[in-house]
């Protein structure tokens, strides 16, 4: 990602790799914007020693009006990426971990439907980590809200205090069915990462945004929304979006258009 | 009283058992005492550090890197519990922890450590074992080398 190609070059990039090409390009062109350059270089291809830095904030759209009805290749993704067993598969599905779901709403008036997928929303004022004993609810610089698995205790309060039901406690044992890039084990709480492990790795992208881009919803956009150029703060900029319960003032890393 | 005797004689006929048994098995040894095995990484010559330094004190460099990663997100590769894993797994289980002889299992049974480090991590290298071929090149040298360690 250091090297951006040429712009002649026609080989099929992502949206996200256009988007990169298409600022470095500008930026040669005679912008000097050097601090935009770094920008855009710590959100996409930060090095294995550098940690990660608040100059970034993670984020993702969500566009109900293309999220279709009956799909859930988000969520399938999700759990292959990060290795939960699907709540249909699980022994005890009442207990299952859920790191994403798939709702469809139905206006009891207009009789109108709504699709979207909810996960943990990243929040900028997370109330999980205000509760939690332990610290082992944090907030990385970067915006991705975590659990530290070496310090949880499993109390569960940070499950109580989130308001969108987004984490889930691990009640079984895992026996080594772990991925190896995403622990996750017995007696801990756990919820969305935003694929840190694919951010940090330089993908710029989720598990459940390429699913849902590849099955053509292209409902999910994830990107760095302190970067004015990146496709999230564009579409952002454009769209009306919402963010739920926004009365709790979370400030929150997912939003949502069309709902 | 005689119930008491009883459990008494079955508990000294359980460690005659268990003795005969350490004694039965063909584990390397000097002298009478079981030694751990050590088996070779199936990649790399040597470690990240001296082997002597890593037998004492791997525990405080893992200790610091797991912190560094999940807070930081600071993710380099030599001190990685990830990486110790893709040299070490056995070449037989392809992990660091499933079989009596796998790398990890072996010493900490030895010195009487439990570990829950596998509660959570895999034991295993990501993808088939082969994708580790045991001359391939270590991720850990280009490291050093880059950083002009050595
Ligand atoms: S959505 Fe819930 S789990 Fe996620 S940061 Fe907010 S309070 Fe924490
Ligand atoms: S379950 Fe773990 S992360 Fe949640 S509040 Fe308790 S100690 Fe903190």
């Amino acid at each position: 990602m250091n090297e951006p190609k040429p712009m002649s070059d026609n080989a099929p990039v992502s949206p996200e790799r256009r988007r990169f090409i298409g600022a470095a390009t500008a930026t040669a062109a005679g912008l000097t914007l050097v601090p935009g350059v770094m920008l855009i270089e710590v959100a996409h291809g930060r090095p294995d020693d550098q940690a990660a830095s608040s100059a970034v904030r993670w984020g993702m759209l969500v566009d109900a009006n293309q999220c279709a009805t009956g799909c859930d290749d988000c969520v399938t993704a999700c759990s292959t990426e990060n290795g939960w067993t699907p709540v249909a598969e699980s022994t005890h599905p009442t207990q299952a971990p859920q790191w994403i779901r798939k709702l469809e709403l139905q206006d009891p008036l207009t009789q109108m439907e709504t699709n979207l997928p909810m996960m943990c929303q990243h929040c900028a004022e997370p109330p999980c980590v205000d509760v939690c004993p332990t610290g082992a609810s944090f907030k990385r610089a970067d915006g991705i809200v975590l659990v530290n698995r070496h310090t949880c205790i499993g109390c569960r309060y940070c499950m109580m205090a989130c308001p969108y039901k987004a984490r889930s406690l691990v009640h079984e044992s895992l026996n080594d069915t772990q991925k190896a890039d995403v622990p996750r084990g017995i007696g801990c709480v756990e919820s969305c990462t935003f694929c840190v492990q694919k951010v940090d790795r330089g993908d710029g992208t989720t598990a459940c945004v390429e699913a849902c881009t590849a099955a053509g919803h292209n409902a999910l956009v994830f990107g760095d929304m302190n970067d004015p150029e990146s496709e999230i703060s564009k579409r952002l900029r454009e769209l009306p979006t919402k963010q739920v319960r926004a009365d709790l003032n979370l400030n929150l890393g997912v939003r949502y258009h069309g709902i | 009283m005689t119930r008491l005797l009883m459990v008494g004689a079955i508990v000294l006929t359980t460690a005659a058992v268990a003795w005969a048994g350490m004694e039965d098995d063909d584990e390397p040894r000097s002298g009478r005492v079981p030694r751990p095995v050590i088996t070779e990484p199936i990649k790399g010559e040597r470690c990240v550090e001296d082997e002597a330094y890593m037998r004492r004190n791997h525990m405080k460099l893992l200790d610091h890197h797991r912190d560094e990663t999940v807070l930081r997100g600071i993710r380099t590769k030599k001190y990685s519990l990830k990486e110790c894993i893709n040299c070490h797994a056995s070449e037989k289980t392809g992990s660091v922890a499933t079989a009596k002889e796998d790398f990890c299992v072996s010493c900490h049974s030895y010195a009487a450590v439990r570990i829950d480090c596998f509660d959570c991590h895999s034991t295993k290298p990501q993808g088939p074992i082969a994708k580790y071929p045991p001359s391939a090149e270590p991720t850990h040298y280009k490291h050093e080398i880059d950083g002009g360690a050595q």
